[in-house]
């Protein structure tokens, strides 16, 4: 399988006061494959979140390096990464982060207008991406008249905007009731089936264990094990 | 893609309500303003324009000046002309006459009511009278005939005098009426036709003996109308007539009593003082505009410290510093336009209001000057100052790290 993303001893520390400092990541080493059904697990605070912002190009590593298809990107500018991730990668957040005033529509197209897509393109992309999350007869709403779960299929809609090989997921369903949650996951597994590399970063578990096949546990800032899902069953994995 | 970004700043601007109104005020009442002003201004100098009915260009005007210089032109003046001095005018070289004219106050009685006007004198010689109605081309009847030579107890009224509704007298006066001038009757001869200035619409015309004999001022002479033969030779006539004037008068060079002039350099005096006015305003306009920008540039810094999230989230969604940028500076720009766009319809409207209001009380029919270069420029310099007044703000948020603005 060919490899998308690499991540190579990323260290990645925040300076906190005069000289104190955090720790985010300690010497983090994980690879991603095209197709990927990826999950980041850890408890609060042991630096997964930090992880995807490193995996999605959101920001870059101390120390280390990351690679998109080979490709070092650790030491881009903040718009050359911004270039990547709209190209190539699209996000989904716990909170939905869709834009307030601007209705479903003008969301999934928002990312399309950044990639200088044509308004014609722009449209027929949105319709279509919103048709397929079952959200054509709300095309027109703003988030506010959107429930949650409604809010984060506009979101993954709109993270499909650019057509991008990965989809990173940080807490797709915190936010949702259990029901829209399996929802939300059903159709992030129908994009992973369609080829789509998929990571997901969670505290829970089941989620993890239920839709991802390799699993990075994380802990304190380092990968404590990796584990994988071979014929039904999970297994420790070589990293 | 420019059209996109105009598209989000103005759903940005609809969503902040309020505040984005009171933002455009400050410039909005700066361009309203400068747009009425100017407007006005450059309608104000039309109809002065208008009033002072350049009929004949090579007329030059002399007057007395004086610190009791109160009422029309001269007749106030405390060392006043006298027909002497036209006389010895009229022997300079290039003049081909000079002609004494009176222009006073005076007090006219109809229907029992009183009204303050003026009286200007006509010649009594035939072809000085004639020439006074060539020069002012202005004054034609349109009912009855013009004061002619030896004509005596008649008058010929202005236009706005004939009509009850503007001359104060409650009633209209039509030819054959008498009317009390000073305590002495009248008889309306003629009535001119409407000018549109309020010089000739409101003035009674009188033969120069009656009127000397009426208002008693002898021998003085309120303006010596003097009419060049080359108008080529126009300064040199004007500095001789000076030069007479001071040896007359035994005053030096830089202390002159009198005023020779042209009907064009009084215009230009009257056009500079507008055009001070208008620079004065302007300049107070100016300071308003100013206070209106800065009032944009602190929206926009509160906007970008609120909408971190925003800015997070189109950046993680492939927004390169660039488009932040832009957004931001085309809002801080639509905000200028927005409030150049209303002040421009606040301007116009104040304009034409404006100007109907001075064609009332003086009874001209001039109008705002409203140039499409005016709108334009006006239009293009609130985006401009908007957007400028958005710069950093807008630099600030494409700068921003959208990790930190995520989570903000």
């Amino acid at each position: 399988m060919t490899e998308i993303i690499r991540l190579k001893e990323v260290w990645k520390v925040y300076k906190e006061g005069e000289e104190g400092q955090v720790i985010a990541l300690k010497d983090v080493s994980l690879h991603v494959n095209e197709g990927d059904f990826i999950a980041v697990m850890g408890p609060s605070g042991s630096g997964k979140s930090t992880g995807m912002n490193l995996i999605g190009s959101l920001d870059t590593p101390t120390k280390g390096s990351i690679f998109l298809d080979k490709h070092n990107i650790s030491h881009l500018s903040e718009s050359d990464l911004a270039q990547v991730r709209g190209r190539r990668i699209g996000f989904i957040f716990q909170q939905f982060n869709l834009i307030p005033n601007l209705t479903a529509k003008e969301n999934v197209t928002l990312p399309m207008i950044f990639q200088e897509t044509d308004e014609f393109q722009r449209e027929k992309k949105a319709a279509e991406l919103l048709k397929m999350v079952d959200l054509k007869d709300r095309m027109d709403h703003y988030p506010g008249e959107l429930s949650g779960g409604q809010q984060q299929r506009v979101a993954i809609a709109r993270a499909l905007a650019n057509d991008p090989e990965v989809i990173l997921a940080d807490e797709p369903t915190g936010n949702l009731d259990s029901h829209t949650g399996e929802r939300v996951m059903k159709f992030l597994n129908d994009l992973n089936e369609r080829g789509k590399t998929i990571i997901i970063v969670t505290h829970d578990p089941h989620l993890a264990m239920e839709h991802a096949r390799k699993i990075y546990w994380l802990r304190d800032g380092q990968i404590e094990k990796v584990t994988e899902k071979v014929k039904g069953k999970w297994v420790d994995s070589h990293r | 893609m420019i059209v996109d970004y105009f598209n989000l700043a103005f759903k940005n601007l609809k969503r902040r309500g309020i505040r984005s109104w009171l933002t455009l005020i400050g410039i909005l009442i700066g361009v309203a303003a400068v747009v009425s002003l100017i407007s006005l201004g450059n309608g104000l100098k039309d109809a002065v324009n208008s009033q002072f009915n350049i009929g004949s260009t090579e007329i030059i005007s002399v007057q007395a000046g004086g610190v009791n210089n109160y009422g029309p032109p001269g007749s106030g003046a405390a060392k006043p002309l006298t027909q002497s001095d036209t006389d010895a005018i009229a022997k300079l070289a290039n003049v081909q006459w000079a002609i004494s004219r009176n222009i006073r106050n005076i007090k006219i009685e109809f229907n029992k009511e009183v009204a303050f006007t003026y009286a200007a004198s006509i010649p009594d010689n035939q072809n000085y009278a004639d020439h006074v109605y060539e020069t002012i081309g202005e004054i034609k009847p349109a009912q009855g005939k013009l004061i002619e030579s030896g004509d005596r107890g008649v008058i010929v009224i202005g236009n706005n005098l004939a009509d009850g509704n503007k001359n104060g007298l409650g009633r209209d006066i039509h030819v054959g009426n008498t009317l009390s001038v000073n305590g002495k009757d009248f008889r309306v001869q003629g009535i001119l036709k409407k000018t549109g200035s309020i010089l000739y619409d409101n003035m009674v015309t009188m033969n120069e003996v009656d009127m000397k004999n009426l208002l008693g001022y002898g021998n003085q002479v309120d303006i010596i109308a003097v009419k060049v033969i080359d108008q080529k030779q126009m300064n040199q006539t004007i500095n001789n007539i000076e030069k007479l004037m001071r040896q007359r008068r035994n005053v030096k060079i830089g202390q002159e009593d009198f005023d020779v002039s042209t009907p064009q350099s009084m215009l230009a005096t009257v056009n500079s003082i507008i055009s001070g006015i208008q620079i004065f305003i302007i300049i107070i306009a100016s300071i308003s505009i100013f206070v209106g920008a800065i009032g944009i540039a602190n929206t926009m810094t509160t906007s970008v410290l609120e909408r971190r999230r925003e800015i997070g989230i189109m950046k993680s969604i492939g927004a390169r510093n660039e488009h932040i940028f832009y957004q931001f500076f085309i809002e801080a720009g639509l905000l200028g336009l927005i409030g150049g766009l209303i002040g421009v319809l606040l301007g116009v409207a104040i304009g034409y209001m404006g100007t109907a209001a001075l064609n009332s009380f003086i009874g001209s029919t001039t109008k705002p000057l409203i140039s499409f270069s005016l709108i334009f420029f006006t239009m293009v310099g609130s985006f401009l100052i908007g957007a400028v007044s958005g710069l950093l703000p807008a630099i600030k948020a494409a700068h921003e790290s959208p990790v930190e603005d995520i989570r903000a």
